[in-house]
């Protein structure tokens, strides 16, 4: 055993990472996989192959989940500050605050980060003066509200499946409560602790609400076909904030695409390359909002879509 | 690979092998299958962070986590020894209730602790860089916690304990009370974990309810993998080896997110962990393989020494 050992130290030690030559690097992060942390990593990279940085030549382009592990986050973020790389993209809050606690000096763009500020990476949302900033995935709920009346106009009560050990979500829900009371809605919330809990907290939502909201919740992303079953069998439409849920199964969202969500992120990454300072430059929030409907998601969740609803989106799917 | 990242990776495996002991302690002491872990870790962390973001001394409280986790691993003993409720239900029990518990300390899922003072800060020396200084600190703390459990199971009350692990019934007509050590065996092992959980969270920039994830696995991985490389009776050098596997199996982790030698990736790491510990696990039977042949041979040939 001791001798596999020692093969094994020596076959990695003659494999470390040859000295690449001068070209920029950006090293990317995220805390877990899943499809709206992986539309965020595919943006960045398209986005700065947009730019002209071929990916492999003009520019080392790295990939790390930490699979949801914290010690992994943790040392992967000790890796991208060793490895010294021109900035480090941290995608979703625990990864973005291990690398953040990790070094003060090479730039970090965070994304997909809904409080950047309660989670300390930054200041406030001016800009930092450090070597931080990014993009927030901060839903705008009055316009998912405004969608909500839309889709199912007598609603009052509006369902809402989340996951209550996520920063991101418990910050959304607490907002989307404001905004629905100032509005006459009230929100009643189920918790769904593991992704496999999802369809269980959808089904106790049934008969106490109308409509069901899907925020952008790591949970609800990963298990949503489970919520969209539940959601069929009781007929409530659900109207997500992220619009690849409409794909897989909600009537309608208004988003907050991940993957230009990640494009935006590149786009920060890119002016940092090209020599400005990460401190100068504010948090931003994502600038494009689109509408995507499913008709067929509709039928099945006993909501009909007005004529101009559809003709305004920019997706239909049957 | 940077030196930072091998820093990086002794500064983890040195607070994992704080859980590496906690885990030991449980798992081999008094033979107890605790799963509390998982939740104490992040619960060490919770109370940490939550009481130095309202302004205490990082030292004290570091002590209230330790003290915090030894109260949920006190709640799995009695739990089994009072309600005589199954080991590892026990520790699920009071594992899924601390998730709940740990977001009700905190008040939310994740405190940031980035410009706040911890421990680490607090033994700042100037001209130190941060990641030499914090893996230092920890030597100090794992190795302290090593040789206090070694003089503890030395002491008559270790002992104690120690016979309540290894034979219950002789320990009990010993006169020896075998569910008080066992609730004070796994008081130890989890104030060990929290102290862990407490001290990750002020390295890594703040405590997350989801922290705990995968604890139990990586504390068993760790006594395993120690165990393999420091085979002995010796329990001094059984804790030695909690620290060494615990820093080891970081250091892989290190090694796997450097290489892409064989194409295996970070996402390839699970498996990796897993086949680690398969093997580990199979070291005894094979070494009792050995013996045996070269038992059946006085003469050992050349194949068999080779072996």
């Amino acid at each position: 055993m001791k001798k596999g050992f020692l093969v094994a130290a020596l076959f990695a030690l003659a494999s470390f990472t040859v000295a690449h030559a001068a070209q920029p690097r950006v090293a990317v992060t995220a805390i877990v996989d899943h499809s709206a942390l992986d539309a965020v990593r595919k943006g960045v990279s398209d986005e700065l192959a947009a730019d002209g940085y071929v990916l492999g030549k003009s520019l080392q382009l790295e990939y790390q989940s930490a699979q949801g592990n914290p010690g992994i986050a943790a040392q992967i973020a000790r890796k991208f500050v060793g490895d010294r790389p021109n900035v480090i993209v941290a995608v979703a809050t625990p990864s973005a605050q291990a690398v953040v606690a990790a070094t003060r000096e090479i730039p970090v763009v965070f994304s997909a980060v809904t409080d950047p500020v309660a989670a300390k990476l930054v200041r406030s949302w001016e800009a930092s003066g450090t070597n931080v900033t990014g993009v927030s995935d901060l839903s705008p709920l009055n316009k998912h509200l405004d969608l909500i009346k839309q889709v199912a106009p007598t609603a009052k009560r509006i369902g809402v499946v989340y996951s209550p050990g996520e920063a991101n979500s418990v910050v959304l829900v607490d907002a989307l409560k404001k905004a629905a009371g100032a509005v006459g809605l009230t929100v009643v919330e189920s918790a769904a602790a593991r992704t496999v809990d999802v369809p269980s907290a959808a089904q106790s939502l049934v008969g106490r609400v109308d409509v069901l909201y899907a925020p952008t919740d790591n949970n609800v992303t990963s298990a949503f076909e489970g919520l969209a079953k539940v959601a069929d069998q009781a007929r409530l439409p659900i109207v997500a904030a992220d619009t690849d849920m409409v794909r897989r199964g909600a009537t309608a969202a208004l988003g907050l695409n991940y993957y230009d969500l990640g494009r935006q992120t590149g786009k920060l990454v890119v002016r940092i390359l090209q020599g400005e300072a990460p401190g100068k430059m504010p948090t931003e929030v994502s600038q494009t909002l689109e509408l995507v409907v499913n008709q067929s998601a509709a039928r099945r969740q006993g909501a009909t879509l007005s004529p101009e609803l559809i003709k305004t989106a920019k997706k239909v799917f049957d | 690979m940077s030196l930072i990242a091998i820093l990086g990776a002794l500064e983890v495996g040195l607070i994992f092998g704080l859980v590496a002991l906690g885990v030991h302690l449980s798992f081999r002491i008094i033979n107890f299958a605790d799963l509390t872990v998982d939740a104490s870790f992040p619960l060490g962390g919770a109370v940490a962070a939550t009481l130095i973001v309202l302004g205490w001394n990082p030292f004290a409280a570091t002590a209230i986590a330790f003290a915090s986790g030894a109260l949920s691993g006190w709640i799995t003993g009695w739990l089994n020894v009072r309600l005589k409720i199954l080991q590892l239900l026990a520790g699920i029990l009071v594992m899924i209730s601390l998730y709940s518990v740990n977001l009700r300390i905190m008040g939310k899922p994740n405190v940031a602790l980035i410009s706040e003072p911890t421990v680490f800060s607090m033994l700042a020396i100037e001209g130190i860089p941060e990641y030499v200084l914090k893996p230092l600190i920890l030597l100090v703390v794992a190795l302290a916690a090593k040789l206090v459990l070694d003089f503890y199971f030395a002491s008559e009350a270790g002992l104690a304990m120690r016979a309540t692990g290894s034979n219950p019934r002789m320990a009990r007509s010993q006169g020896i009370s075998t569910d008080r050590h066992t609730l004070i065996g796994l008081a130890l092992s989890n104030g060990l974990v929290a102290l862990a959980g407490a001290l990750f969270a002020q390295s890594q920039g703040g405590a997350d309810v989801s922290m705990g994830i995968g604890t139990i696995v990586i504390g068993l991985a760790a006594v395993i993998v120690g165990e393999t490389l420091l085979p002995s009776r010796s329990l001094a050098v059984a804790t030695l080896a909690c620290l060494l596997g615990a820093s080891l199996y970081r250091f892989f982790i290190a090694l796997a997110l450097n290489i892409d030698f064989i194409g295996l990736k970070a996402q390839d790491l699970n498996l990796v962990t897993a086949v680690l510990v398969g093997l580990a696990l199979l070291m005894p039977a094979y070494r009792q393989k050995i013996r045996k042949a070269r038992l059946r041979r006085p003469q050992p040939s050349k194949e068999s020494a080779n072996a």
